[in-house]
């Protein structure tokens, strides 16, 4: 049977020229004034007192501190959360148990609950009047007010990236190719490096990476722990908020750059790893020259 | 080696999967484990290979008590219905992780020659190289077997082997996987639904129902002689009748057949379909036909008696009968079981 051909390609529900163009011109116009412009305006207004005023902000013992913190929560914060979700993602996905899903609905958590709720909450818990606070106090420890609240609150927000990237991927693979492994004599670990983790390598990093993103800029929750102690407990987007305060808009601007920058290089390292991972499907999709 | 189960129960949250079941499988021997979805015969297999723990009973490998050894130690080759292969290795890379993996270690040069081997063995030469996803899906089983066999298991488990593959691709396998067994030797137990690819290949051909054996043996043995309506009706096409013993006869619409030895009483009658025959002249069971399916090796005539039941029956190709021809069905052999 041959289909007629008219030369024409048929047309497809919602394909008339005037909506299709309608729908993209619309989704460009609210990218642009929603997404773009206040990007570009960081950029303009961080050297629009010049260049020497951005190296100044920059190079300011206080923004300086400020970014050697963010860097500094986000290397503990981020490979916690990327061992959670680990395995939080393999325990879900590989074994049966009772409460899988409530453990999965408590992973979500960080997502539905504000940060500053967060933020607050650990105040109940490690603050003076708090539940820990007291103990915690007279042995020295100070959590609230100093890096491990910051690292603490950073890791609740960002708890579930990691996980969340995994579970659908994990699920779709099953269980077969680590009871394979297993069959053949692989212990655990051997398993897990040898035939899970090159499965969800791409995923994963794509978790971290986003993982590592939300860290850097995260503000409402750490502003409630940190305390906003320049120099001491402020991290890049608490000093953007002061500088801003302070009436330094340019210094804002500037610091606020650099997080623009970071999130530049996110979406750069996202794309890239989606190449990865599409190349790796391109290639599984080849089809069998000659079948048997 | 020889494998023995003994009063294996297996239970999923409240569903009795496997109930009581023993079973011996002699070494060197090729069974079946045949049976409708829902039938347990998976959860045996998964059993016998360590993937899943029996709740009750014993497994043992030889005279060793394999119940609580987990898979990784057990010494199985297990084929998944879905192959299972590691799909960022290559088929060389794949067939070799087991000794690579493997407690005794092993020479580079050693793993490459047992590679090469098994992919003569498996018919794969010039492969090695291609990765899972670049060969069909028959090859793709293919290197799953030599994947489970380079680890020289003491027996092979396939689950559902051929169950993802073409008609044809499945026919091939099957012959082929009865040659390799022939030429290794090794105790193979294998799971499928499919009546013609358990017969075709297992010595012995073991039949699950709701987690209990129904009735096991050669393929001979369960097709010429099944013991209930069960094993009648999912061993091939069945035509029925509804039929009644009196003094050692059977008597259904108009036939008669011998019963020695039932009880009197309610009973049904089993036909397969060559075992019927069609005359224009009586005597036998008058119905008239509906429909002719014609096939390349015969024709088969579906027919319905005066009680309204169905039959069908396969006829020479030269046999002219056609779509509402009344006449008479015959009965060459049939199964009488008790109500």
């Amino acid at each position: 049977m041959r289909a007629f051909r008219t030369g024409r390609t048929p047309p497809r529900v919602g394909d008339g020229p005037f909506f299709r163009r309608a729908l993209i011109g619309a989704v460009l116009i609210v990218g642009a004034f929603l997404i773009l412009a206040p990007l570009l305006i960081i950029g303009v207004e961080a050297f629009a007192k010049g260049w020497q005023v951005y190296r100044d902000t920059i190079l300011h013992p206080d923004t300086r501190h400020a970014i050697m913190l963010t860097v500094l929560a986000a290397l503990i914060a981020v490979p916690v959360n990327t061992a959670f979700g680990v395995a939080a993602a393999w325990a879900i996905t590989k074994f049966d148990f009772r409460g899988k899903a409530f453990l999965l609905v408590v992973i979500e958590i960080p997502f539905s609950v504000s940060p500053i709720v967060a933020g607050v909450a650990y105040l109940f818990v490690y603050g003076l009047q708090g539940l820990f606070g007291p103990t915690l106090d007279a042995y020295g420890i100070k959590i609230l007010f100093a890096i491990p609240g910051i690292v603490l609150a950073s890791m609740f927000v960002t708890a579930p990236f990691v996980a969340r990237e995994l579970i659908p991927l994990m699920q779709a693979q099953g269980r077969d190719l680590e009871e394979a492994a297993a069959s053949l004599g692989a212990s655990g670990w051997r398993t897990f490096f040898s035939v899970t983790l090159p499965n969800i390598k791409w995923a994963l990093l794509y978790g971290v990476v986003l993982c590592n993103a939300r860290v850097m800029g995260e503000f409402g929750a750490v502003s409630v722990v940190s305390g906003n102690i320049r120099g001491q407990t402020n991290t890049l987007p608490l000093h953007i908020e002061l500088l801003y305060h302070d009436y330094q808009a340019a210094g804002a601007f500037a610091s606020a750059s650099i997080l623009a920058l970071i999130a530049v290089f996110t979406i750069i390292a996202k794309v890239a790893l989606e190449r990865q991972g599409a190349g790796r499907v391109r290639q599984a999709a080849n089809p069998a020259e000659n079948a048997s | 080696m020889k494998i023995r189960l003994d009063h294996v129960v297996k239970t999923f949250q409240t569903f009795r999967a496997v109930k009581d079941v023993s079973l011996e499988i002699e070494s060197g021997e090729l069974v079946a484990l045949l049976g409708p979805s829902g039938s347990g015969k998976t959860t045996i297999l998964r059993m016998v290979a360590g993937l899943e723990f029996a709740d009750g009973g014993h497994i043992y490998f030889g005279d060793q008590d394999a119940t609580d050894i987990p898979v990784r130690d057990r010494g199985v080759g297990f084929v998944f219905q879905h192959y299972a292969l590691f799909p960022h290795m290559t088929v060389a890379q794949n067939i070799a992780f087991g000794m690579e993996v493997s407690k005794v270690k092993r020479e580079k040069a050693a793993i490459d020659a047992r590679v090469d081997q098994l992919l003569h063995l498996v018919r794969l030469e010039g492969l090695g190289d291609r990765f899972p996803a670049q060969i069909s899906g028959g090859q793709r089983q293919r290197v799953a077997l030599a994947r489970a066999l380079a680890v020289d298991p003491k027996v092979l488990l396939l689950d559902e082997p051929f169950g993802a593959l073409d008609a044809n691709v499945r026919r091939e396998l099957r012959r082929w996987l009865r040659e390799i067994h022939t030429q290794l030797g090794i105790t193979t137990l294998f799971v499928t639904h499919d009546q013609e690819e358990a017969l075709d290949l297992a010595d012995r051909v073991v039949i699950l129902k709701d987690g209990h054996i129904v009735q096991q043996g050669t393929p001979e043995a369960v097709c010429r002689d099944p013991q209930s309506a069960f094993v009648m009706k999912f061993l091939g096409d069945a035509n029925m009748l509804a039929a009644e013993v009196r003094d050692g006869m059977a008597y259904a619409d108009g036939a008669v057949i011998e019963a020695s030895g039932m009880a009197d009483g309610k009973a049904e009658l089993y036909a397969r379909p060559v075992d019927l025959d069609w005359t224009p002249g009586g005597p036998g069971i008058a119905a008239n036909v509906s429909r002719v399916m014609d096939r390349p090796d015969g024709r088969r005539v579906i027919a319905t008696t005066q009680s309204g039941t169905h039959l069908e029956l396969d006829v020479e190709p030269e046999c002219a009968v056609k779509s509402g021809d009344i006449g008479f069905v015959t009965l060459r052999r049939a199964k009488v079981f008790a109500l």
